[in-house]
């Protein structure tokens, strides 16, 4: 019988870095001793002295734990898959559920078991479950993120649900997070969501924040937003900023040291020069388009994969469907990240930008 | 079925401005959603300008009002980028950077909303 045997990325290097061979056998230990005497070194990865399977490597069969199987007697077939998986430091075994559930993701090259596994192993906090909020957190739950952080201290409004979708019609006057908190586990009930029902302020947010490895920015106002940038800054974490307005949104991952919030945009504008959305409008569908590329971002920084939207600001123009990238930078004369720096702890933030934590007299538009 | 796109666009996808002038020459500014009150609702202007400075100016004299909205005592307020291309003027020769035929400023306010 011939099958296809995934190997993971500690054992490639056995396998002339391929990430699948065939392999012949009737079952499993039949399949593994093929492999054991094809790659020399291969069988002391997955065999006990005594010919066990270790206790640490989990083996499948068409994505089947083989101990809810026949264990290494299971037998397989012409066109079996067989992936050999074992445990990393840091990384959970996937359960079979998962290994079902991820099949879509596992099954890619650049993802695998393993990088599931490190997503498993994430830690996001996302601040605000409002419009970018929303498909951050459904698509970080559906794609397996361990951990999700949800800061908002807002309750659901009827007029967050046009674009608000993590929150349904029966949710209304409901806290967000817990609105929240029961979505995701319905879409992924592997997930951890920790709720964090206040607002984030000076006094709580490296603590708060300081639990993460990599923070989404969804808030609603200017004062939260630098909270954010310095606190990532300060603490030495990923920064995924999305902002959106009326059709057009602005994207950019910022990688400590390398640029922040405020070496974009050195100061908020006064208070009321610049309307919210609450006062101006915002097309449904835009925080959707804008927060899937959040969401991308942060599973590509899980994953270290891909190019990051580092020191590139990425815009979305809905109307011209249009989306430009146009360069940003360090700036050395920044107060935060620059090379004298003035800011070198939480600031007083409704000061600086003279406004408050929340946006405008319409408490549920976060 | 009727076109409603029919008078701002040509086949092949070309935008021309309501004038009917090509984009592809002079100076384009991308105006963003915040500032088309003061624009008529117009999104990308022309100009021929030896700089951003002077090309600031010229949108001022065109739609008064959109001037202070960019600037403050001569200098580019600090919520609100100009990018010439794709580089920022601020790390360029800000308010004195050179445009040539055929540049694209976009000018890029700060969004407060996750909204």
């Amino acid at each position: 019988m011939s099958v296809k045997v995934y190997i993971p990325t500690p054992f490639r290097r056995l396998t002339g870095n391929r990430t699948f061979v065939d392999a012949d056998g009737s079952d499993v230990v039949g399949v593994l001793t093929d492999l054991e005497q094809r790659f020399p070194g291969f069988g002391e990865m997955v065999f006990t002295e005594d010919r066990q399977i270790l206790d640490h490597v989990n083996v499948y069969v068409n994505n089947h734990e083989i101990r809810s199987l026949e264990g290494a007697e299971t037998t397989v077939s012409d066109g079996d898959e067989v992936s050999v998986i074992p445990a990393i430091a840091g990384g959970e075994a996937l359960a079979p559920e998962e290994v079902e559930r991820y099949s879509r993701h596992i099954i890619m090259d650049q993802v695998g078991p393993m990088g599931q596994r490190k997503i498993k192993s994430g830690k996001v906090l996302v601040v605000g479950a409002g419009g970018l909020g929303s498909p951050v957190l459904v698509y970080l739950a559906a794609a397996g993120v361990g951990t999700l952080g949800i800061v908002d201290f807002d309750v659901v409004d009827a007029s967050n649900l046009q674009r608000q979708i993590i929150h349904g019609t029966s949710d209304i006057g409901r806290p967000k997070v817990d609105s929240a908190a029961d979505r995701i586990a319905d879409i992924n009930p592997n997930v951890n969501v920790v709720k964090h029902n206040e607002p984030l302020t000076s006094e709580n947010a490296m603590e708060v924040m300081g639990q993460y490895d990599v923070i989404v920015n969804g808030a609603d106002n200017f004062a939260t937003r630098y909270l954010v940038n310095d606190a990532s800054y300060l603490l030495d974490k990923h920064l995924v900023d999305g902002s959106i307005f009326l059709f057009e949104g602005q994207v950019t991952t910022f990688f400590p040291g390398e640029g922040c919030y405020r070496c974009l945009y050195p100061s908020p504008p006064p208070p009321g020069m610049v309307p919210s959305c609450a006062e101006a409008g915002v097309l449904g569908v835009l925080p959707g388009t804008v927060g899937a590329i959040q969401a991308t971002e942060v599973i590509k920084l899980l994953l270290e994969l891909g190019e990051p939207l580092k020191n590139r600001l990425l815009l979305y123009d809905a109307l011209a469907m249009e989306f430009r990238t146009v360069k940003i930078q360090r700036d050395t004369a920044c107060p935060l990240c620059g090379e004298a720096p003035t800011v070198t702890e939480l600031i007083d933030y409704e000061e600086f930008c003279g406004s408050p934590f929340h946006e405008g007299p319409l408490a549920s538009d976060n | 079925m009727r076109d409603p796109w029919q008078a701002t666009t040509k086949p092949g996808g070309d935008w021309v401005s309501r004038e009917g002038r090509r984009s592809d020459v002079a100076i384009q500014v991308r105006i963003p959603s915040m500032l088309l009150k003061f624009t008529d609702g117009e999104k990308l202007l022309q100009y021929d300008s030896p700089n951003v400075g002077a090309l600031l100016s010229s949108i001022e004299r065109d739609h008064p009002g959109i001037g202070h909205q960019l600037m403050e005592d001569g200098e580019l307020r600090r919520f609100v980028n100009i990018f010439l291309n794709d580089e920022d003027i601020r790390f360029m020769d800000k308010m004195e950077t050179e445009l040539n035929d055929g540049d694209v400023l976009a000018i890029l306010p700060a969004l407060a909303g996750g909204c």
